[in-house]
């Protein structure tokens, strides 16, 4: 059978994505700009023989997520910036007691209510360092709607095989485009894979070298899981007294996403070889980008580009080696400018590195990227 | 060890963290009786919040969740839909259940949602020792009320019975016996049951509150204020200021289950009848 192609805006790529990638259970509550994705699952997922619940908040939702993913469903939720506040607690849960989910961040203006109907990336940091203590987190950017499929069909594959809680941060630009979409036939699934150790061998937080953990787990499957939000050691029994128990679990959760930084890392670099200005973006803000590019080549300029699509962990070695030899790095961006420092720290100078904030809820134009590479 | 205990306790997780004197294990003991009686342990999910009592589930050998604090609802809602196939117990306590995770347990009520809810009432927080819970009787000095408690109590089985929830009863440590009755009700009935069980706390109600850390003195004091229910309906509201009705005060087993309903749904979706 051939590839299905459709016309749909992003939101309903996400939905589509996640019913390919196995996602069998929602919930959600309704905030624009990422309501067609809770609307669209109220719609699809039953027939697809999964659950769709509306929950009473924010909190609800992620709390239940992590309640699906250990009843051995996939799982997600759906939100925007007042919503993924709400949620941050559950994230840091999530990630402290390694439970595959999914939260997708469509992007809006804030903080607070904000621009509740207009796009923004100023989750960039929350999306990093939202909830309290110590852990690393995967975030991805899509920057159409293709990509908005195509990852979120990864997140759901990178939540299996990395035990964590893994951030689509869309936008409400990408959110809202319509375009065309195919949908391949064939995709690559990560299944959730039960541990291969007996039940009456299993630790739940027993970890291979590289930190990461074997198979997931269900209630109901002989396990006798214990799902511990205290730092714990590997049977998860409480060891929040034990310092060196505790330092170790942090040490590993964060090194079990650090040591695979080179699986991690998505992006598109083009032209970059021989370029003496790189414009470095990522979500919505790549398509004036890449147009900006375009049109500084036509008229003369050795410039190149890099997408970011995986943007956290922030990918420093392939950013450094597409862009540190380029005398100026431009970095257009929806918030203060708060990649543009990350771009800094991994090239080590600020010399060179210019920030290009835009604020108020449009993307920047090619023009205005374009002036600021130098061309006109 | 005792053979319940041997039988369905986590013995990695043991010591309790209950300080000595604790009501809590009295309700864990009244569990476990019941749970041994039906004969369903292995068919049984746990989650717990975060307290004293949210640590309950953690000492049973079973499938245990121990979730953020007020959360355990919303937690146990998710694992409930994900695997309906069996029960779910949740253990909170009285802030845990009714004052941080008071939105949750107004809409798993509403919901009728198949969970055994075991609310843990010591009147107080403590755990972090001893502060004002939405429980806390009106003038009480607890350490975040040095000059007397300024607000009235809340009644969690009343508000359980008006957001729908279709079990709810209250019992205290000193009434053993039915105590354990009701939890065998509760994990047999299908939808939200909510059983209320009023416990000592000697290390920070007793002490802050009662004016002693005995628990044989705060049983006396439980037992001197508890009312049945029978009798209750005979006085009026201010005989019945400061008192602790006990009792069954709702059971419906005709509600519709919240996990039926989206089951149902699916099946429709799916092209079912």
């Amino acid at each position: 059978m051939a590839d299905e192609v459709v016309i749909v805006q992003g939101n309903e790529a996400c939905v589509r994505g996640a019913l390919a990638a196995g996602c069998r259970f929602f919930a959600g509550y309704p905030i624009t700009p990422a309501t067609e994705i809770a609307e669209l699952m109220a719609r699809d997922l039953p027939g697809s023989g999964g659950v769709f619940v509306q929950m009473e908040d924010e909190l609800g939702s992620i709390n239940s997520v992590i309640g699906a993913a250990w009843g051995g469903m996939k799982s997600m939720t759906a939100t925007t910036g007042p919503g993924f506040s709400l949620m941050q607690e559950g994230i840091g849960y999530a990630a402290a007691t390694e439970t595959p989910c999914v939260i997708i961040d469509v992007q809006r203006g804030g903080p607070a209510t904000g621009q509740p109907t207009l796009s923004s990336q100023q989750d960039v940091m929350q999306a990093r360092y939202g909830s309290h203590g110590d852990y690393e987190i995967i975030a991805l950017c899509p920057a159409s709607v293709q990509e908005a499929f195509e990852l979120t069909v990864r997140a759901f594959n990178l939540a299996e095989r990395f035990r964590t809680p893994v951030i689509l941060l869309s936008d409400e630009i990408v959110g809202h485009t319509r375009e065309k979409l195919v949908i391949p036939r064939d995709l690559e699934v990560t299944p959730r894979t039960r541990p291969r150790a007996r039940p009456e061998e299993y630790l739940m937080y027993r970890a291979d070298e590289s930190g990461l953990l074997d198979g997931m787990p269900a209630a109901g499957q002989g396990y006798k899981i214990l799902v511990e939000s205290q730092t714990h050691d590997e049977t998860g029994n409480r060891r929040g007294g034990d310092m060196e128990a505790s330092a170790r679990l942090m040490r590993r959760l964060c090194e079990k996403v650090t040591n695979h930084l080179d699986e991690l890392t998505d992006l598109e670099a083009f032209g970059c070889e021989e370029a003496e200005v790189v414009v470095l973006s990522y979500g919505s803000v790549s398509r004036s980008a890449g147009h900006a590019v375009k049109m500084a080549r036509e008229r003369g300029l050795r410039a190149g580009a890099v997408r970011l699509k995986t943007l956290w962990p922030f990918p420093d070695q392939a950013v450094a080696r597409h862009v540190g030899a380029a005398g100026r790095v431009i970095v257009p961006e929806m918030n203060m400018g708060r990649i543009s420092r990350e771009v800094q720290r991994v090239l080590r100078r600020e010399i060179g590195v210019v920030s290009l904030p835009r604020l108020g809820g449009a993307l920047p134009t090619p023009q205005e990227i374009l002036e600021a590479m130098g061309g006109r | 060890m005792h053979p319940l205990a041997e039988k369905m306790l986590r013995k990695s997780a043991l010591p309790s963290i209950y300080c000595p004197g604790c009501g809590h294990g009295t309700v864990l003991n009244a569990y476990l009786r019941a749970v041994d009686q039906l004969g369903i342990f292995d068919q049984i999910s746990h989650v717990g919040g975060i307290g004293c009592s949210g640590w309950t589930p953690v000492f049973l050998d079973s499938d245990t969740i121990h979730a953020l604090h007020g959360r355990a609802l919303a937690v146990a809602t998710g694992l409930k839909l994900a695997n309906p196939g069996r029960k779910v117990t949740v253990f909170a306590g009285d802030g845990d259940c009714t004052a941080i995770g008071g939105n949750h347990f107004l809409h798993a009520a509403r919901r009728n949602i198949d969970l055994c809810l075991i609310i843990m009432n010591n009147e107080i927080y403590g755990m972090t020792g001893g502060q004002a819970a939405p429980t806390t009787p009106s003038g009480a000095r607890t350490q975040t009320s040095p000059h007397g408690n300024p607000e009235p109590t809340l009644d969690a089985c009343k508000l359980a019975v008006c957001a729908g929830a279709s079990y709810v009863a209250r019992y205290t440590v000193a009434q053993p016996r039915r105590l354990t009755r009701a939890i065998k009700e509760g994990l047999v009935h299908k939808g939200l049951a909510v059983i209320e069980a009023v416990v000592q706390c000697p290390t920070q109600a007793g002490r802050y509150m009662h004016g002693t850390g005995s628990p044989v003195e705060l049983y006396r004091i439980i037992k001197e204020k508890t009312v049945d229910l029978s009798q209750a309906a005979g006085l009026k509201p201010e005989e019945l200021a400061g008192r602790i009705v006990t009792g069954k005060f709702h059971q419906d087993p005709s509600q519709p289950e919240y996990t039926e309903q989206v089951y149902g749904l699916m099946d429709r979706a799916r092209g079912g009848s």
